[in-house]
């Protein structure tokens, strides 16, 4: 009987489960969760501040889960270390774990810069985990003035969650413009003006040169007074365990589309592990949910003795502030073209004849043909292209395409 | 297991499979009471216009990339049919953005809704099925080549 060992109780190791347990009905699985609840869903905390959910809801699988599937949870445990030679997992309380497969999904950490004065400020966050987001919530007031360092995906959401909740909101972020990475400048001015219009004020191209208890003394020379402060700079792929353990690691673990590590029996998923990504055409930490969980499958099915690559994943977000809706997905590389009505945006990028990217904002309707654009990396020639630059539509295929996906299992 | 085909060939246009599923799907006996005079959020949509029209509803895929990608845990895989539980959705449109087929839209409320086949409402079998006039959509079984 095979053991199964998972650093990491999130989305990565349950898509690392189900892959297992799709093979293999018997072998012994034990989960490593340094998280004392059982998997949620991250992306979900924003919402939970917001009232659009509650912790029960969030619940990412059913309660029977680990049960049904034979697992035991090691919760509030955490993996110190990895011997890769004798194939186990030492674990902060002494004890030890043997393994014969071992996926680390260690997930990412916070990435704290260090600002001068940052232990003067009494009241900081981070906004990452459930815990991270119920001890926010704990210390919101009505007026409270809340600084978000960092204008990316979780700052932002941060934003949107506790608006209505607070005083008011200050964001500032040494790139010039919101979501850098995601989006390109135009749209970024978009998405910035919509947030402005809905109560967020924007500081941009500027960061804090110190902390002075609730001051913030930015680079620029403004002062910014606050109550509370929210750190959502970057997060930096938990990679330590393999790298210690003499496995090879860049900005993540280094694997392959197996989700292989360099060392033998040990596979990484999720926001740890730098894999292909397909857009790209080159290894890349794409720290997104869908990734995670399909990361883990793949790394399950493979440690159970299955043969299955994850060869074309590539970054996409969805995501939504006041009711604004935006998607991206791929690289915005090559030649651009551009639909744009009012209030809305679509911005495809073409490539060697095959569409390597977009921006789609306000109207994101079966946006996911276009992902599959990508994905599939389907030649623009064999679909009608000036269709689609207007429109992702099922239309822009043939009729013999159409009647293989709409007339066959699929 | 059965799923929703489509005969491109046959489709009207005539849109009567949205009408017949919002309906099956609000849960209301008097259709009038369900559809007059109100903007309906069907689970299958008529794309096309004039000469090629079709009905595209979730395919229930083999292997779903929908419930892969949900960040809420909401879209699961039973019995064949892909379901939302839509008590957990919280309408980021992650599978918008992910469904190749762009069968997924979402309710009036902006939350996630799907086709289930009609196995959970009052009908037991896909309303839009029983109530195309041509054939244009069947419920049957087909196998992986044909």
């Amino acid at each position: 009987m095979k053991r199964y060992v998972m650093i990491g109780g999130g989305v990565a190791a349950v898509g690392c489960i189900e892959g297992i347990r799709s093979l293999d009905r018997e072998g012994e699985i034990t989960v490593i969760s340094e998280e004392d609840h059982p998997v949620y869903s991250r992306p979900l905390i924003s919402y939970l501040l917001e009232g659009k959910t509650d912790t029960e809801r969030m619940k990412y699988r059913p309660d029977g889960f680990y049960k049904e599937n034979g697992c035991r949870v090691f919760y509030g445990r955490r993996a110190v270390s990895v011997d890769a030679v004798s194939h186990s997992v030492a674990l902060d309380d002494g004890a030890k774990t043997a393994y014969d497969k071992l996926c680390v999904a260690a997930g990412s950490r916070p990435f704290v810069p260090p600002f001068e004065g940052l232990d003067t400020v009494k009241y900081k966050f981070s906004f990452m985990t459930l815990d991270d987001a119920l001890a926010l919530d704990a210390a919101l007031f009505e007026s409270a003035r809340v600084l978000i360092v960092g204008a990316g995906l979780i700052g932002l959401k941060c934003a949107e969650g506790i608006r209505d909740r607070v005083g008011s909101i200050t964001v500032c972020d040494l790139a010039d413009r919101v979501l850098s990475s995601i989006l390109d400048a135009d749209c970024a001015a978009v998405v910035q003006k919509h947030l402005e219009q809905n109560g967020i004020a924007f500081m941009l191209g500027d960061t804090v040169q110190r902390f002075e208890g609730s001051r913030a003394c930015m680079k620029s020379g403004v002062a910014v007074d606050f109550d509370l402060l929210v750190l959502a700079v970057g997060v930096w792929a938990n990679s330590e365990l393999v790298k210690n353990a003499g496995g090879e690691v860049n900005r993540g673990i280094l694997v392959d589309k197996k989700m292989m590590t360099t060392l033998d029996g040990v596979y990484a998923a999720g926001d740890c592990a730098e894999g292909y990504d397909a857009a790209l055409g080159a290894r890349r930490v794409l720290a997104i949910l869908p990734n995670a969980y399909m990361q883990g499958n793949t790394a399950g099915v493979n440690m159970a003795g299955g043969e299955q690559e994850f060869g074309n994943a590539v970054p996409m977000n969805s995501i939504g502030f006041f009711g604004l809706h935006i998607m991206t997905a791929g690289v915005y590389d090559g030649e651009m073209f551009e639909d744009a009505e009012t209030g809305s945006i679509r911005r495809l990028f073409v490539k060697d004849g095959r569409l390597a990217g977009f921006i789609l904002i306000g109207g994101t309707d079966r946006a996911g043909i276009y992902t599959s654009l990508i994905r599939e990396k389907t030649p623009l020639d064999t679909v009608d292209f000036d269709l689609t630059k207007k429109v992702a539509s099922n239309l822009i295929f043939s009729q013999e395409i159409r009647r293989k996906k709409f007339g066959g299992v699929v | 297991m059965k799923r929703v085909y489509v005969n491109e060939e046959w489709c009207l246009g005539c849109h009567l499979c949205e009408y017949n599923c919002a309906y099956a799907n609000s849960g209301l006996k008097d259709m009038v009471v369900a559809l007059k005079d109100k903007k309906i959020f069907p689970r299958i949509r008529v794309e096309g216009e004039d000469r090629i029209t079709f009905a595209v509803s979730c395919r229930h895929c083999t292997d779903p990339i929908c419930v892969k990608s949900c960040i809420a845990g909401a879209i699961s895989k039973r019995d064949g049919v892909v379901r939302i539980d839509r008590n957990k959705c919280v309408g980021c449109l992650t599978c918008v953005l992910v469904c190749p087929y762009g069968a997924l839209a979402p309710g009036e409320d902006g939350i996630m809704q799907k086709c289930e086949l009609c196995l959970d409402n009052a009908c037991g079998a896909p309303a839009c099925v029983t109530g195309c006039p041509n054939r244009a959509i069947v419920y049957e079984e087909r196998s992986e080549t044909q």
